[in-house]
């Protein structure tokens, strides 16, 4: 199906990340956001407070991120498409509801506008330093899904696609913006409603008394239903049965985590999105994703006027984390460099993925602004060596 | 590749980010041309050090930030303390005649002022000083047209203010196109 147009600014803007990423919420049929408001992220629920009465819907602030995180839950079991947004020190104290919408299957939509950290840290300016807290920060075996957008377009574009891919496979599903990303502004093209096309939630066509809430089919991905439309259910943290029952058995806790895990597990090629560029005949091989993506861009270019054989990698999904693919790169090139704004955090996934069988050099920087290009292209010419 | 870079510093209070927004999206929606602004303000509202980097070129925008603009746009003596020195050499600084007192200038630079402030006062509201200045940087410039400018500025400025805004845009054109010379 295609967007609702009550939620679609159809048209030519200039708009920084933030209030891309609102729109792209918007357009994907986003009718609930409970929130915090954070620095650098407070502008996407500035936006969404002041846009959705007029188009129809609700945003409630509430007392703290604890709280944002679970209302959004009851809202995805009250029917509606629902997302969070926050900055590092919400996202800690989001952790607790992010496993709950994991074991639960709740379609939900995180945004992370990333901020130097750790605690407080800087709240005005950039860091990629939340990378894997998304992944690993919940307890239990986990699995989600992250975009890296690197320009406002991309926030408006990639919001739609995480909306999308939280109905299709009932994973918490993460925007990973930056606070440069957040603030900068630049063109947004927004496309007529009937040009977005939006993944409808998996409701159910059985009748009450036949549904049962975690029955699955082949794809592992079970239907929905909402509060109020007659069918029982029963939504728990505890480990559950078909019908959500609590069922606390080493098979029954083999059963579940293995399905929930191996949607994404299995899917991960699928969900493989890498912009690759001259990587055909690349010496070296530079693995970027979000913000530094663009810094990787300038410096690659100056590596190839210096004669160098440079290739691009662009994570665009960054988890599940595309082994298979780096894999494939490493396999034809002499070396990876790997730029991200932390102190190395993606690279163990990238070294994981090489396997030793090539060197994988961290470009790392601790936040606050972003590289100078300089330093990247140091480090491609020393890789190239 | 064209890649003009330029950062317009002043206080908060003036319209310095929304006199970046005008210039990227006269750049960006009316030019054709790709443009980048990255905005940099205090926490207070009104009066810390503010300032916006626009990146306008030909193709699209890579490093996003401006580390030595090829034209300064000052508004205030702080603006021109702190950035004057990262200019480009044979750069361009276009200033507050009347707030910002020049001393020296880095080698080559071109330096083009404007009392914007009192240009401003006579069209009747201090406001728009950022709208004079923006009007100032196209006249010096001419890197955004004067159309793509003045549609930016149409669609920026509230309902009820557009016939000040031009005013205020069209002096500040003026007084740049004659210290250039032009026509």
């Amino acid at each position: 199906m295609t967007a609702d147009p009550k939620g679609v600014l159809t048209g030519i803007h200039f708009l920084d990340g933030d209030h891309a990423a609102c729109e792209g919420a918007l357009a994907a049929g986003c009718r609930f956001v409970a929130g915090y408001p954070i620095t650098p992220s407070t502008e996407v629920v500035e936006r969404f407070a002041q846009r959705i009465p007029l188009v129809g819907g609700l945003f409630i602030q509430m007392e703290d991120e604890l709280a944002a995180s679970i209302a959004i839950l009851g809202g995805a079991w009250g029917g509606k498409k629902v997302m969070t947004v926050t900055s590092g020190p919400g996202l800690s104290l989001m952790m607790e509801h992010l496993g709950l919408a994991y074991i639960t299957e709740t379609p939900c939509v995180f945004i992370d506008v990333q901020r130097g950290g750790p605690s407080t840290g800087l709240p005005t300016l950039p860091a990629q330093a939340d990378m894997m807290q998304v992944k690993w920060g919940s307890h239990g075996d986990y699995e989600i899904i992250a975009l890296s957008p690197n320009s406002p377009q991309e926030c408006f574009d990639l919001t739609i696609r995480a909306f999308n891919l939280t109905e299709q496979w009932r994973v918490p599903v993460f925007l990973m913006m930056d606070e440069v990303v957040g603030h900068m502004t630049e063109r947004v093209v927004i496309p007529e409603a009937s040009a977005i096309e939006i993944t409808e939630r998996r409701w159910t066509a059985k009748a009450p008394g036949t549904y049962r809430p975690y029955d699955v089919g082949a794809d592992r991905v079970p239907e929905m239903t909402k509060a109020g439309d007659g069918h029982r259910i029963h939504v728990t943290g505890l480990t559950h049965d078909e019908r959500g029952w609590p069922c606390m058995t080493p098979k029954q806790q083999d059963k579940l985590i293995r399905r929930l895990s191996g949607k994404i597990r299995d899917n991960a090629d699928a969900l493989t999105d890498i912009r690759e560029e001259g990587c055909e005949d690349a010496d070296v091989v530079v693995v970027s994703y979000g913000i530094t993506s663009r810094v990787a861009s300038a410096a690659v270019l100056r590596a190839r006027a210096a004669g160098l054989k440079v290739g691009h990698a662009r994570l665009v999904v960054t988890w599940p984390f595309p082994a298979a693919r780096i894999a494939a790169l490493a396999s034809k090139c002499k070396a990876m460099v790997v730029p991200e704004l932390n102190l190395g955090q993606m690279v163990h996934e990238v070294r994981l993925a090489v396997n030793g069988r090539i060197p994988v050099l961290l470009v790392d920087h601790a936040g606050g602004t972003v590289h100078d290009p300089q330093v990247i292209l140091d480090r491609i010419q020393e890789a190239a060596r | 590749m064209t890649r003009t870079e330029i950062r317009i510093g002043g206080l908060g209070g003036q319209g310095v980010i929304l006199s970046g927004i005008i210039l990227g999206k006269a750049a960006s929606i009316y030019d054709g041309l790709n443009a980048t602004l990255i905005q940099a303000f205090g926490p207070e509202a009104r009066g810390s050090a503010c300032s916006a980097q626009v990146t306008i070129a030909d193709d699209p925008v890579d490093y996003p930030y401006v580390l030595n603009p090829d034209i300064l746009v000052v508004m205030s003596p702080d603006a021109y303390t702190q950035f004057a020195p990262s200019l480009k050499p044979g750069g361009m600084l276009l200033y507050e005649e009347e707030l910002v007192h020049i001393k020296e200038l880095p080698e080559g630079v071109r330096a083009y002022g404007i009392g914007a402030t009192r240009i401003a006062e006579e069209l009747g509201r201090r406001l728009v000083l950022n709208i004079v200045m923006v009007g100032f940087f196209v006249g010096v410039t001419g890197i955004v047209s004067v159309g793509a400018a003045e549609k930016a500025l149409l669609s920026s400025v509230p309902k009820g203010t557009e016939s000040l805004n031009l005013n205020a845009f069209r002096r500040g054109f003026e007084h740049g196109r004659s210290l250039v010379g032009a026509a």
